[in-house]
């Protein structure tokens, strides 16, 4: 089908208007509904048709819920909040994912019936990973020593830790 | 880089035929992984800042790699309107990502344009790889070697447990959409369409029109790819969509032996009438041009005409769209006028090529 319009594009956006009790149809394409004003965001290049991910997002809380939680949580890195995330249907950045973890949990679970990745693992992040993994286990080790009173040994783990934080720093800073 | 071949010639790797198996019914698969930087604002909330921290990132990257760099990096402020169109038409960008012309958007292509990586779309990065024929395997192969090259350089947004982190949590995981595009007439003709792709949702896949998501069905071309991205490996997405491709490849196969068997004569009618109509109108609209050009490719596969090869209809489908024959005609040309041209075109290039 075509847009209405311009007669040009595949139409994309369905509008049913009911005026004086009589309905209308229209097909329009999304560059010609967005100058009829029928797409609802501000910025005219980043149209999206109203998504129904965003009644998706968070649908285990009801809306009161959601203020609640937005007024009080919203992201340290780009400042979104959850209201935010809701009302678009998309994430501000990386961090929002730690941001609004538990929001998000039943979300995930909704659309791809799993919350855990299984996949590919970058060969950086996977780095990272493990070097986190490392400093996991020589924090335990530190901890032993001090409890066995082993302070020479605890030192040279307390300076392994500090050179280990160097590096995972670094990696973060790139 | 207005100068690039993708822009001027009719021609991309996806539309090769002799180069992919199944290609009579498969017209191409596609892999497309997202990606994102970490700290960064996602591309849906950027602004110019951000916007051109992310390019110049990702250029750094193009320009510090010799696999990269051997690709055209096109920012959408050195194209025209007309260009991004192109694009959009020959299935390298999406049809949103053709309506921004902001410096900080734009394409790293490969030359035949079987790497297209769309930079600042929906997420920072969408690392695409098109080939003809049913290949997932080797488009999945291909996207990686970009994907790591581009990895050594780049902070990549990832979670131990949720993965590849994307602006929308649908791509979460593996951020990795693969698909396939089928020519499927004979389902079609007989009515199976609804039932073959009823359960579908179920198997985690979705079905879509020729330019991916919110399109329509036209010219029977159905496009089917994996909808879950999270709690499933890369291989087990490709290798269930793969499957269940050669499934509805087998359905089309079987119902256009029996379309041939039962109604032999009503189907060469059909074929026939397409081919007569496409080769002597004077005026065509796209849709039509579609159908009638899927009724001739039905009739190339099964045979019925000859001398046509499926690498013309798949070069033709495009050719004859807005935005490639205003190019072809250089300059800008209303609705009706392209229906005249669109019907010059398909005339010449179907004639040329069954003589």
């Amino acid at each position: 089908m075509f847009c209405d319009d311009c007669k040009q594009k595949p139409a994309t956006v369905h509008l049913t208007q009911m005026v004086n009790g009589k309905k209308t149809d229209m097909h329009l394409c999304t560059e010609c509904a967005a100058q009829k004003g029928f797409l609802l965001f501000d910025n005219d290049k980043k149209f999206s048709i109203p998504n129904f991910l965003g009644s998706f997002l968070g649908s285990d809380f009801n809306l009161q819920d959601v203020h609640s939680l937005a007024s009080t949580n919203s992201c340290s890195n780009c400042g979104m909040s959850f209201t935010d995330i809701r009302q678009t249907g998309k994430l501000g950045c990386s961090e929002c994912y730690k941001a609004f973890d538990t929001e998000l949990e039943p979300t995930l679970r909704s659309i791809h019936g799993n919350s855990n990745h299984v996949g590919k693992i970058p060969v950086r992040g996977g780095e990272k990973v493990f070097l986190k993994k490392e400093m996991g286990e020589l924090k335990l080790a530190l901890q032993q020593a001090i409890k066995e009173e082993n302070y020479e040994q605890a030192a040279e783990i307390r300076d392994k830790i500090k050179g280990l934080e160097k590096v995972i720093n670094e990696e973060g800073g790139r | 880089m207005s100068d690039s071949d993708l822009l001027n010639s009719n021609f991309v790797a996806w539309m090769d035929s002799r180069a992919g198996s199944e290609s009579d019914i498969v017209i191409s698969s596609r892999i497309r992984l997202a990606r994102n930087l970490q700290y960064i604002t996602f591309p849906y909330f950027m602004n110019a800042e951000s916007g051109n921290k992310s390019m110049q990132e990702i250029s750094d990257a193009w320009k510090n790699s010799e696999l990269l760099s051997q690709m055209d990096l096109i920012t959408f402020d050195q194209t025209s309107t007309l260009d991004r169109q192109i694009l959009v038409e020959k299935h390298l960008i999406s049809p949103e990502h053709g309506l921004s012309a902001e410096s900080y958007r734009g394409l790293l292509a490969s030359k035949d344009g079987s790497i297209a990586t769309m930079i600042n779309e929906e997420d920072h990065l969408r690392i695409q790889c098109l080939l003809p024929g049913l290949q997932l395997e080797k488009c999945y192969k291909l996207a990686q070697e970009i994907d790591d090259e581009l990895e050594q350089q780049l902070n990549y947004a990832f979670d131990e447990h949720r993965g590849y982190l994307t602006a929308c949590p649908t791509n979460v995981g593996t951020g990795m959409r693969s698909s396939v595009m089928l020519h499927l007439p004979a389902i079609a003709i007989s009515g199976q369409r609804s039932r073959i792709f009823q359960n579908i949702n179920q198997l985690g896949m979705t079905v879509r029109g020729l330019y991916g998501e919110g399109t329509e069905i036209v010219g029977n071309y159905v496009q089917l790819s994996n909808q879950i991205t999270l709690g499933q490996t890369e291989n087990e997405i490709i290798t269930n969509l793969g499957i269940i491709s050669r499934q509805i490849v087998e359905q089309e196969k079987m119902l256009r032996k029996s379309l041939q068997e039962e109604m032999k004569y009503q189907l060469e009618d059909r074929v026939g009438r397409a081919y007569g109509i496409l080769t002597n109108a004077r005026v065509m609209n796209s849709n039509e041009a579609l159908a009638l050009l899927s009724d001739v490719r039905l009739g190339v596969d099964l045979g019925i005409i000859e001398g046509i090869s499926l690498f013309v209809i798949n070069q033709l489908v495009v050719a004859i769209k807005p935005a490639h024959l205003q190019k072809r005609n250089g300059g800008e040309m209303e609705a009706f006028i392209r229906d005249v041209k669109r019907a010059e075109v398909i005339k010449e290039i179907l004639l040329k090529s069954s003589k």
